[in-house]
């Protein structure tokens, strides 16, 4: 059973982040979220593991 | 153009006045059943079959108005069959194997049933429910005709129901006035809202769906294929759903979801159908209204399917939206599973508490069929703002990228329920032996010399259980726990399929087959003591 990494693994963490920001430049509200649901789906796509998406949940939930 | 009486028009077992109404005291049963539904049809004949007498009661005298139930899938067709009534289904339905899912105005999925070879029957058929109830009770009057001892009486309306230890009694309405009768078992297939559950007080919990979905039944020539087509937020239905459907006849089932406040009188007037179906279908589109409706759903079950003496099957015990055809391809399942241990209650071969495990089992079919009919629905119906973004994302993204498609749930059409975790299986025994066949999951189908395996399987006259001996000796019958089994032996030269289907990396096995199909358990080769510990075990004689 694979765990969701909670410790730190993007090495280019400012880039990362300003490219998510970037993405979201100029859309309005609603875009926005469509954008993130999204994003959202095509990366629990590529995680695939229901046990880790289900940490990921709890992550996010706090 | 006036078209003859539709035969959902014509009575088809008209009220007559019986014996039972003048008896000084109430006539007794041996079984009743409450609705001559496909349901109360399907457990009647088959107890019938199998010589138990048996007494349908039903409200009214005619057939199913209008389409109602459209998609039958393959268990239901083999179970049918069993019953004598699946030939003249599959010969009289449309079937379809292609379904297409639109967005707004795009096509973003699409997706083929792939029917898996060798099998007897088609993934799935579309007739309209009053075509398969016909049938059922012409399949009544043959076995009535043949001496079976089954009755069916229109106009009997239930009025209430008093339970006893061994029996009930019922209080029948008819157009000549009230009569009384009893039952040593009552089996109510009365529907969704079933009057037997109300007259007991008996729960009926679960989700409510704020929503109104609008079927019209639509004759016309139309060229559209022969397939499943169902739109999300259309734009001659803004913000909804619609789907298309084809059914015998040239009919079609159409079905608009139409949301929670409307004005159900007006929505039904043909002028603002007329408008929604040229809106669909195009300005010019030439058609004749056979049948409307608009119906709201609910997913509930009860907490028991029996009470004592009283048995609940179909919509009356479980109630799903009709996104993935789960109602009465599970009712179907139930009296399936229902009738060969009632038969072996009524025959003392079995303990009473063999019922139990009908709870068992169909309460885990209902739950199946309830968390996908929920799940379709909450796709297809989303409840909060940010449920509506997520599943647009889906679509959005099905479009172009395959790996959204799975997500995409416009209906996961019903496949058949394994009974896992029933306390009538043995624990699997055949190591290697294909997942499909593990105990509690119904037997594949494939062809074998002279037919099909689900020809020779399951009971029809006779609750009878079998054993299938593949690739490994066995003598030529076997009887324990008070049953004669039938023992077939077949070969994978003979029949190739049973390797995949039934032998995986085994090269050889034995499996312990219920009446309804069912595999009870599996073995590596002929263990009789194991078999008979199995086959006590699969009527509830020891666990």
């Amino acid at each position: 059973m694979a765990d969701l990494k909670t410790t730190r693994n993007t090495p280019r963490a400012d880039d990362v982040y300003q490219m998510l920001i970037d993405a979201h430049e100029g859309l309005s509200k609603a875009q926005s979220d469509a954008f993130n649901a999204r994003l959202i789906l095509t990366l629990m796509n590529h995680i695939g593991d229901a046990e880790v998406i289900a940490q990921a949940l709890a992550v996010a939930k706090r | 153009m006036t078209a003859a009486l539709k035969i959902f028009e014509t009575p088809l077992y008209p009220y007559a006045r019986t014996a039972d109404q003048d008896a000084a005291t109430p006539a007794r049963h041996k079984v009743v059943v409450i609705g001559a539904g496909p349901i109360g049809l399907g457990i009647a004949i088959d107890l019938a079959q199998q010589g138990v007498e048996v007494l349908v009661l039903d409200d009214n005298d005619k057939v199913s108005f209008g389409s109602r139930a459209v998609c039958y899938a393959k268990r239901p067709l083999e179970i049918l069959d069993r019953l004598g009534c699946a030939v003249p289904m599959v010969d009289k339905g449309v079937e379809w194997n292609l379904g297409k899912v639109f967005f707004d105005t795009r096509q973003v999925y699409e997706f083929n049933l792939l029917a898996e070879d060798g099998h007897k029957f088609p993934a799935f058929i579309n007739l309209q429910q009053y075509y398969f109830e016909e049938y059922m009770v012409a399949r009544v009057n043959e076995l009535r005709a043949a001496g079976a001892p089954i009755e069916l009486r229109g106009r009997n309306r239930l009025t209430s129901i008093d339970p006893a230890a061994d029996h009930v009694t019922l209080r029948v309405d008819t157009p000549d006035g009230a009569y009384a009768l009893q039952a040593d078992w009552l089996i109510a297939c009365d529907g969704a809202g079933s009057p037997v559950r109300k007259m007991l007080g008996l729960d009926f919990v679960g989700r409510v769906f704020e929503d109104n979905f609008l079927i019209a039944d639509v004759i016309m020539d139309a060229e559209f294929p022969t397939e499943r087509w169902f739109w999300f937020d259309p734009p001659f239905n803004r913000g909804q759903s619609a789907l298309l459907h084809k059914q015998p006849d040239n009919v079609w089932r159409i079905d608009f979801q139409i949301g929670w406040d409307i004005n159900r009188d007006e929505e039904l007037k043909p002028e603002n159908i007329d408008k929604r179906l040229r809106a669909m279908l195009g300005e010019d589109l030439k058609y004749q209204l056979e049948w409307s409706s608009i119906y709201t759903f609910q997913c509930r079950r009860m907490e028991q399917f029996h009470q004592g003496r009283v048995i609940f099957a179909g919509d009356s015990a479980h109630q799903v939206s009709p996104f993935g055809a789960r109602g009465a391809n599970s009712g179907l399942q139930d009296t399936d599973n229902l009738a060969w241990k009632l038969k072996l209650i009524l025959d003392g071969k079995a303990p009473e508490s063999l019922l139990d495990s009908y709870d068992v089992e169909r309460i885990h079919g209902a739950a199946e069929n309830l968390l996908n009919s929920t799940r379709a629905t909450d796709f297809i119906t989303p409840k909060s703002e940010t449920s509506r973004i997520f599943r647009d994302a889906v679509l959005d993204l099905a479009e172009r990228h395959d790996f959204a498609r799975p997500f995409v749930n416009s209906g996961r059409l019903s496949v058949p329920c394994t009974y896992d975790g029933s306390p009538l299986n043995t624990p699997d025994a055949l190591p290697g032996g294909p997942a499909r066949s593990r105990p509690g999951s119904p037997c594949a189908d494939l062809p074998v010399p002279g037919g099909h395996l689900l020809d020779r399987l399951g009971g029809r006259d006779a609750p009878r259980f079998q054993i299938l001996a593949i690739d490994t000796p066995a003598p030529g019958a076997f009887a324990a726990a008070g049953l004669e089994c039938e023992v077939i032996a077949l070969s994978t030269a003979e029949a190739p399929l049973l390797k995949d289907r039934y032998l995986g990396e085994a090269a050889g096995a034995v499996y312990l087959i219920r009446p309804d199909q069912h595999v009870a358990g599996r073995w590596q080769s002929w263990d009789a003591q194991a078999l008979a510990a199995a086959l006590a075990r699969a009527i509830g004689k020891e666990s």
